[in-house]
């Protein structure tokens, strides 16, 4: 299928771009790598009056280490990413769930930012976005906003960047700061129906400290959630608490699973995640 | 800022294989389309349209990209590289295809050239692939009729070399 | 015979076809030139499943720039024909809906533009009022009195029933130990070639003809279906196919609706139109494998020989019974009993539609469903008598001794010593294996099973065998329809150099190469030298209705003429080579490119002298005979004899035996299933080309596995269609291949003189049943639903735990 007539603008700078989307508003989309929004417009799927291109943007294609966070540009490939040299010692859960994210040659176009932008609820980047606490970074030609995972993602493919603005960048704490605790236990697991293909749930776990475990889920709601568990605990009493949170989340039904069948993979799943962070 | 308007015929201008080549497109048309039948370049496939199948597979400065979710406009003074580059002048094949000739790594051909293609930029990266970092890039592409045996037998035998 | 062939057959040469095809120069029909002024068509498609057309509102459309028509079902009854269908009934098909709309995807409308992304466009603006029926989507559901009707003209969903019986069924049934039945259900689904349906459509005022070029793959039974659509006498529909096409399983039938509709928009535009399938529409709409649910019953004695078989097939062709439907439901008809030896039998064949794309063939053509039924309920046997499965098997397998095997249906099965090949599937430890891995998983508490599948698989059909839907009484009165022709051409130019034709298409098989393979041992000449041209014009080419390329009749069809013609060419030779040898034909022998005496090699000329000679200097040729510029065989196979008065019926020429074995491990964690180790034996008889011959058979096997574990077409109780995209119907990629160990063994088929049986469709039919077995053995389940999805998984360990 064909895409409909659409404008097309590729700004060289940030300021070209805002003004672009102040002056298109709703009816603008930014076009970054193109791997999730160009298929939607083939299909028909998406209105877009104008296309605003921008992965040329040399000042958005940068990731920036700030010691305690490393901040990733709007224009940076998910490939690009997984070959920077500081991936696994600053980024570790980015190293260990990027692989996941599409195929080779989808990460070669495809950005972090853009993922972050989709919001598909089971998708690992929001999920790394969550579970980390990392924070978006929204531009507008009325000035900056930085949002935490959580204001930012609000529901199944549905954010709180209203119109006018377009992610710059995102944040994540790098694994030695502070804000990720003292250990550097992380394990990822996802449950998908191909090699590639959107996660039917995507569990992640980040060891805090001796007794506290971060474990987030991706697939079981509208957006990826995060909850402390008391890792001290018996390995019964984990699969406790994780059970019923799995029951309070209650998952969502599709083509690929039911809700129950997600409740019980993330039952099956958290646990493991768990105790291989621990590890 | 490059900008046009949705009913303007942009004349896209790129290098194909190592040629300087120009024809107009909308600011809509898709790469795969405009280097088809703009360009009469048809060694490259179009199977879904939609970034799953891998038979668009192009190199686009030297990365490989599906045609398929890139505007014309997008590849604007770039170089290109499809299919139609890999062979000697003679019409001699290059090891990688070779490799797939060996191997009966195709039979309809029609998802041949984006693997190609792909692997072209994947072993200029990763010259020694092993068998699991093969398989991890080929599984962007489907293949209905050789079971893909072949063609991870193909690959491996142009990563040895 | 075959000792000449041995030469270069048998061997795994490099194809022919790959240089031009690694090199982005391939000839598929979208690639080909079209004449300056084609137009582009888009179809408009039913967003409902089932409903009447109101009116369709195409004024907006008609009035932007750049479109020239927007054609409707009023347009298309007005200018063509209902197509003929195979099962006499009141159902009328045109290429658009014509009142009704029965499927979700079913062409509307067609708008014809300057360009794709204009049709698009345009079609965006026509809008079309339905008003929507209750559809019915489940085919037990269908058959219902209370069902809603799809065609108002018949009284019934069910429109074709038939039964058969042959031997004593109710006498087994009466004295067999034991009665053991299932219901075993098999998807629906496709095997999605990655090049999608192409028409470039010309029609000619003058003469009231058309001209078109498509990928269509046969069988070119439905030339006749297309120009009498057209209401054209067949000389008046030049058909052609283009040098390449992008795979077809079967699939490239039906596009044959599609050539009418493209044609109509040809004639209506008063110009050449192209159409270019996108994957969207693909999948909504361009065929499917039908769905079947089979009632399957078996008399056995306690010791698992089983005395009679029941099997009820109610199998779901959609919305409209296209021809050559119901083809998969009798193209097995005769192998009804598989690889056993089974004397009374009773078959009842049910065609139900239902609002759903219509069904077609698709690669395995009624195999798959067949043996799932049938090797599911072996696998059953063996649980309910507390026996080995593979006991089961072997008591009931037909003995090496019996062959050539009148089944009881009909079907000739030409060699085979399956025994023998099953033994050697199991030996070299392999069983053994298999058994050590189950109970070592189950000894650490992991869930592991085993699964057999016995499967006879046919190939080249016997043209008559659809005609056994019809009662003999019936047949009598149309005519017996039977047989299977095969052509081809050996020609030779002016210096020499040979041309071969044949009635196949491409579609990535390597008929160029094998074709050329065998002509060469001819000719004693090497297969590069041979030119092998395969694009079929129906204006020019011979052809017959069973040209095409399907039903794997390649091996033993096409090939066969080929050699025939080959042969004719090379007596030929040897007839006018003696001549200008001065020797006896019997002293001639064609060999490295020249013709020679066998006793006294140094009286030797080059090969294209002397084949030159017919055109050159035709009085040397030997009195009497023509001139050796083109020889033509046809390959009329005897064997394939009308249906009898009894409903018996030889449904395929060969019959090729499979034995697969896996292992599978089920994770609990994630309810996916793992294959461990799959083993499969193929006889095929002789293998023209070992390297070829396996890449079939591990194409073969991932749609086997696809069909096990991946691809369906869901669909919703409204009739909504749920696996639009290739994010949703999943085609597995290489990760999601297991390995599989292939062995051989070879009975020749005494029916070709190739000795070859089609092989390629094999594990299409056996892997499924083989999986399903595995996970039935594994869960301790009877009900195993394909695909076995994690999602089914789930639920089947929620109900076990339940």
């Amino acid at each position: 299928m064909k895409p409909r007539p659409f404008d097309y603008l590729r700004p060289d700078t940030v300021e070209e771009a805002l003004a672009a989307l102040a002056e298109y508003g709703d009816d603008a989309r930014i076009l970054a790598g193109g791997q999730s929004l160009v298929p939607m417009l083939n299909l028909r799927l998406v209105e877009a009056a104008a296309l605003i291109d921008i992965s040329q943007i040399a000042a958005l294609d940068v990731i920036r280490d700030f010691g305690e966070a490393i901040e990733i540009g709007a224009a940076v490939t998910q490939n690009k990413l997984l070959v920077w040299p500081q991936l696994a010692q600053k980024l570790p859960f980015l190293a260990a769930a990027l692989p996941y994210v599409g195929h080779f040659q989808t990460r070669n176009k495809g950005t972090v930012c853009g993922s972050i932008a989709h919001a598909d609820p089971s998708s690992e980047l929001p999920l790394a976005l969550a579970l980390l606490g990392g924070e978006v970074v929204l531009k507008s030609q009325r000035g900056e906003r930085v949002l935490a995972a959580q204001d930012f993602h609000k529901d199944m493919l549905t954010t709180t960047r209203v119109a006018d603005e377009m992610i710059t960048a995102v944040r994540f704490p790098a694994a030695n700061s502070a804000a990720n605790g003292e250990g550097r236990g992380i394990a990822f697991r996802e449950v998908a129906r191909r090699h590639g293909d959107f996660a039917i749930i995507a569990v992640a776990a980040l060891v805090e400290d001796k007794n506290t475990v971060r474990l987030g889920v991706g697939g079981m709601s509208g957006r990826p959630m995060v909850r402390r568990i008391a890792s001290g605990k018996t390995a019964d009493a984990i699969g406790e608490v994780i059970a019923d949170w799995a029951d309070e989340l209650e998952g969502y039904e599709d083509l690929h699973a039911s809700a129950a069948m997600r409740r019980d993979l993330f039952r099956n799943l958290g646990p493991r995640v768990i105790e291989e962070a621990m590890r | 800022m490059r900008r046009h308007k949705r009913s303007e015929r942009v004349r896209v201008s790129l290098n194909l294989n190592g040629r300087k080549l120009a024809a107009a497109a909308e600011p809509r048309t898709l790469l795969c389309d405009f280097l088809r039948y703009a360009l009469g370049a048809t060694g490259t496939h179009v199977g879904c349209e939609h970034g799953v199948c891998g038979a668009c597979t192009v190199l686009i400065d030297g990365v490989a990209t599906r045609s398929c979710l890139t505007l014309a406009v997008q590849a604007e003074g770039r170089e290109v590289k499809t299919v139609e580059s890999l062979a000697g002048a003679d019409g001699a094949l290059n090891p990688l295809q070779q490799a797939f000739r060996d191997n009966h790594a195709l039979q309809c051909g029609f998802c041949t050239p984006g693997i190609l293609m792909s692997f072209t930029d994947y072993l200029a990266r990763n010259p020694h692939a092993s068998e699991a970092e093969i398989r991890d890039v080929l599984s962007g592409h489907l293949c209905r009729c050789t079971g893909y045996a072949g063609i991870v037998a193909a690959i491996k035998q142009a990563a040895r070399k | 015979m075959t000792g000449q062939l041995g030469k270069s057959t048998g061997k795994p040469i490099l194809r022919k076809e790959d240089p031009a095809l690694l090199s982005g120069r391939g000839r598929y029909a979208d690639d080909l030139p079209i004449p300056t002024g084609t137009l582009h068509a888009h179809v408009i498609r039913s967003p409902h499943a089932f409903a009447e057309i109101v009116r369709i509102n195409a004024g907006k459309a008609r009035a932007q720039d750049g479109v020239w028509a927007v054609i409707t079902g009023e347009d298309v009854r007005k200018l063509s024909d209902p197509f003929m269908a195979a099962v006499k009934t009141l159902v009328q098909q045109w290429t658009l809906a014509v009142e009704r709309v029965r499927y979700v995807g079913e062409p509307v409308a067609l708008v014809v533009a300057e360009s794709r992304y204009l049709a698009e466009d345009a079609a965006e603006l026509v809008t079309v009022d339905y008003k929507p029926l209750d559809p019915v989507i489940d085919p037990l559901e269908a058959c219902k009195s209370s069902a809603p009707l799809l065609h108002p003209q018949t009284r019934t969903n069910e429109i074709s029933v038939r039964e058969f019986r042959y031997g004593d069924p109710a006498g087994a049934f009466a004295r067999a130990d034991r009665r053991i039945a299932m219901t075993v259900p098999f998807p629906r689904l496709s095997f999605t070639p990655i090049e999608c349906y192409v028409v470039v459509a010309q029609h000619n005022p003058a003469e009231n003809s058309y001209d078109v070029l498509a990928n269509f793959q046969g069988p070119f039974s439905m030339h006749p279906v297309m120009a009498r659509a057209l209401r054209v006498a067949g000389p008046k529909l030049r058909l052609r196919i283009p040098p390449d096409s992008g795979g077809s399983f079967g699939i490239k039938l039906s596009v044959f609706p599609y050539i009418v509709l493209i044609a109509l928009a040809a004639r209506i535009t008063g110009r050449p139109v192209k159409w270019t399938e996108d994957r969207i529409e693909h999948l909504v709409a361009a065929s499917s494998g039908p769905n079947r649910v089979t009632q399957i019953e078996a008399a056995v004695n306690k010791d698992g020989r089983i005395l009679g078989l029941r099997l009820d097939q109610l199998e779901d062709y959609g919305a409209f019974l296209r021809a050559p439907m119901p083809g998969p439901l009798y193209r097995m008809h005769g192998a009804v009993t598989g690889a056993y030896d089974i004397e009374n039998v009773e078959v009842k064949n049910r065609v139900v539609l239902t609002n759903k794309m219509p069904a077609s063939l698709i690669r395995g053509f009624g195999g798959p469903q067949l043996y799932l039924a049938l090797e599911r309920l072996m696998h059953r046997i063996a649980v309910e008598l507390k026996l080995d499965p593979l006991d089961v098997i072997r008591r009931n397998l037909i003995p090496a001794q019996k062959f050539p095997y009148r089944t009881a249906a009909g079907a000739l099965y030409d060699s085979g010593d399956y025994a023998r090949a099953l033994d050697i599937a199991l030996g070299d430890g392999r069983l053994a294996d298999l058994k050590r891995r189950r109970e070592q998983a189950r000894a650490h508490g992991r869930i592991y099973g085993i699964g057999f599948a016995a499967v006879v698989e046919p190939a080249m059909s016997n043209m008559g065998y659809l005609s056994t839907l019809m009662t003999a009484q019936a047949r009598e009165k149309a005519g017996p329809k039977n047989g299977a022709v095969s052509m081809a051409r050996v020609t030779i130019d002016p210096l020499g150099a040979i041309t071969v034709t044949a009635d196949v298409t491409v579609q990535g098989q390597s008929h160029e190469t094998v074709l050329a393979q065998i002509v060469a041992a001819e000719l004693g000449l090497s297969p590069e030298e041979i030119e092998v041209v395969l694009e079929l014009d129906t204006a020019k080419d011979q052809w017959s209705i069973a040209a095409g390329t399907y039903s794997s009749r390649f091996a033993s069809g096409t090939a066969v003429a080929a050699h025939m013609a080959a042969v004719q060419m090379r007596d030929k030779l040897k007839a006018v080579g003696a001549k200008q040898l001065n020797i006896l034909p019997d002293d001639v022998e064609l060999a490295g490119g020249k013709i020679r005496s066998r006793s006294n090699p140094d009286n030797a000329l080059p090969f294209g002298r002397v084949a030159g000679t017919s055109h050159w200097s035709p009085v040397m040729l030997p009195e009497s005979m023509a001139p050796a510029l083109s020889e033509t065989a046809v390959w009329t196979p005897p064997e394939l004899e009308p249906p009898a008065s009894d409903d018996r019926i030889n449904t395929s020429l060969t019959y090729g035996f499979i034995f697969d074995m896996c292992g599978i491990e089920i994770d609990p964690v994630t309810y996916q299933v793992r294959v461990d180790r799959y083993v499969s034996m193929h006889d095929a008889g002789r293998i023209m080309n070992p390297m070829i011959a396996e890449g079939q058979i591990r194409g073969a096997f991932v749609q086997g596995i696809a069909a096990a574990l991946y691809e369906e077409f869901t669909y919703n109780e409204e009739g909504a269609f749920l696996s639009g995209t290739f994010a949703d119907y999943l085609v597995p990629t290489v990760a999601e291949v297991p390995e599989v160990e292939i062995l051989h063994y070879a009975s020749p088929s005494p029916f070709t003189p190739l000795g070859a049986k089609g092989l390629a469709e094999g594990n299409c039919m056996s892997t499924p049943a083989a999986i399903a077995n595995a996970i039935a053995d594994a869960l301790g389940a009877k009900e195993i639903i394909l695909p076995a999805t994690p999602r089914r998984i789930h639920a089947l360990m929620q109900k076990a735990s339940a």
